[in-house]
């Protein structure tokens, strides 16, 4: 992420402006391709939720963002670095009138509000199949507000003439184009600190949980990878030399990482599998994500396809260690966001956007320490503050759902709904609309609190 | 009357049918079915981790005959549906007391 560009000759620039809105909109088909590349996932018992997480989360954390998040994260510093003032750009409110910026602010509020939603519901691929909705939909308000906000705070808030930003991006300067700590680790870190908290689905390592529909998987990477550009190459925040860039990079990497996945796959199991290829696809993502200002398109190839790689060995780590981190959000996202952001510390080169040269080629190894410690720092923040979080929500309202009722099916339980029915003879016939006859008191339906 | 069930390999099922047709069966019951038996079932990967997968999908398919044409039908079924490898399936005939035809009243043999 590059600051708001200040002063141009036209205020705003219809063309950065043009480009930043279409790219918001991208950021948010993100949002659905995950809800499709998740769901398609689970067993089809529990894809309704799933899906429903993600959805559920994009309602909730826009909300958040518009009245406190986006002070949080990009208001004036309160000190040291760490906050934002809560309270300057209330509702967004103040912004409402034209500033002297080439992209308007608020539009830039809205971009950021976007990758706040896409970060929590990345988290939901940690806890499928078992978490109660109103519990989920109250952590990732939480969340949003105590960790998306000050950690977007610290690595995407750029001091600006009076504007003082956060700690990573300004004291240290750490490099991150688009979010490989913010997003990526972020997610990944909080999502293990739930996983842990919720404890693994009945019959994990036991049961055969095989993906019911790849299908909806390889649809939801395809709309992942095409709503990424808005992504990356949005955080140039301009249409310009560095906005395409970037665009290359983010071509490159994903190509690279499905490649790098699937030949770890044909070599260790024997087969190029249909989700290796989307998994690939999205580590690749993933890294270059932080890296993709940093890098020459053969840098992102590089970057793409040892993420693709060293992802497809990190996802076997949950059976090692035990927790059920049931879509790999860990050993993608935060695997990948390591790999991604300390990257840059090894291989950036000068000649991209950020204009900063890695150990690999003659810069020494000053980004690298630098890379480290932002990694470091949101590594264990995003853990140990997700992982506070999830016991209060545990605690105070319960997260997990019945036993029996994660066996028969979360879907039926928690929005008595079914995904699919492709029987004939499923024995459903209306016993009156809620609006007019009631609600019939179906034997699941006085069993659950949702 | 018998009634012939058989379970049989999901690709062969079309032939089966033609062959029958061809002998001179009206009707039948087909359903897709899983199980398994010597063949046992297949392994998947999915992101590294190997799972059993136990069950086979197969055909079953369900006609009522008349005693004297049981054996016929059979044997139409084994030389068709037979591709000489594991998982072929199974053919077994039961006899039946009653059948009634649910539009005419019809019972027994005028119901087949």
């Amino acid at each position: 992420m590059t600051a708001l560009p200040a002063f141009a000759a036209t205020v705003p620039d219809s063309g950065d402006t043009a480009w930043l809105l279409a790219a918001s909109a991208l950021v948010l088909l993100m949002a659905p391709g995950l809800a499709l590349f998740y769901g398609g996932m689970v067993r089809s018992k529990s894809v309704l939720n799933m899906i429903m997480m993600t959805f559920g989360a994009l309602a909730v954390i826009v909300i958040v963002w518009v009245l406190v998040g986006y002070s949080l994260a990009f208001g004036d510093d309160l000190g040291a670095g760490l906050l934002g003032d809560p309270f300057q750009h209330f509702g967004l409110s103040d912004l409402m009138a034209a500033g002297d910026s080439a992209v308007p602010t608020i539009l830039f509020a809205v971009f950021q509000g976007l990758f706040c939603v896409i970060t929590g519901a990345l988290i939901s691929g940690a806890i499928a199949d078992r978490a109660r909705f109103g519990a989920w939909l109250v952590y990732v308000a939480v969340w949003t507000v105590v960790v998306y906000a000050p950690v977007a705070h610290w690595i995407f808030d750029f001091s600006a003439g009076e504007h003082v930003g956060g700690w990573m991006a300004n004291r240290v300067g750490v490099l991150d184009f688009a979010g490989g700590t913010a997003v990526e680790i972020c997610s990944g870190a909080s999502a293990l600190a739930l996983a842990i908290v919720l404890g693994p689905r009945l019959g994990f390592g036991r049961d055969a949980m095989r993906p019911h529909n790849l299908t909806l998987v390889m649809l939801g990477a395809g709309l992942l990878w095409f709503g990424w550009f808005g992504f990356n190459a949005g955080s140039a925040l301009g249409a310009n030399q560095s906005a395409a860039v970037v665009f290359a990079a983010t071509l490159v990497a994903g190509a690279a990482g499905t490649l790098g996945w699937l030949s770890v796959e044909r070599l260790r199991d024997g087969h190029a599998t249909s989700l290796g290829a989307a998994s690939g696809m999205v580590a690749g993502l993933v890294a270059i994500t932080p890296s993709c200002g940093s890098l020459s398109p053969i840098g992102a190839i590089v970057m793409g396809a040892v993420a693709g790689g060293i992802c497809a060995w990190a996802v076997g780590l949950k059976y090692t260690f035990g927790y059920d981190d049931s879509l790999d959000v860990v050993g993608v996202h935060m695997v990948g966001g390591i790999v991604g952001t300390l990257g840059i510390g090894l291989i950036a080169t000068a000649a991209a956007p950020t204009g900063v040269d890695g150990l690999l080629y003659g810069g020494g190894a000053d980004q690298l320490g630098k890379q480290t410690i932002g990694v470091g720092a949101v590594l264990v923040y995003s853990f140990v503050i997700s992982g506070i979080i999830g016991l209060i929500v545990d605690k105070a309202m319960g997260f997990r759902i019945d036993g029996e009722h994660e066996v028969s099916g979360i879907d039926l339980i928690v929005h008595a709904e079914t995904a699919y029915d492709l029987h004939a003879t499923a024995g459903a016939r209306s016993s009156g609309s809620g609006l007019f006859g009631g609600l019939h008191s179906g034997d699941h339906r006085d069993e659950e609190d949702e | 009357m018998k009634l012939i069930t058989a379970v049989i390999k999901p690709h062969k099922w079309e032939d089966v049918r033609e062959a029958l047709e061809t002998f001179g069966v009206t009707g039948m019951t087909v359903s897709e079915v899983s199980g398994y038996g010597r063949q046992k079932g297949h392994t998947e990967v999915y992101r590294g981790a190997e799972y059993d997968i136990a069950l086979v999908p197969k055909v079953r398919i369900e006609i009522v005959t008349e005693d004297d044409d049981a054996e016929d039908v059979v044997g139409i079924i084994v030389k068709t549906a037979q591709t000489g490898r594991i998982g072929d399936g199974k053919v077994w005939v039961s006899g039946i007391e009653t059948v009634v035809r649910v539009r005419t009243g019809d019972r027994d043999e005028a119901a087949i």
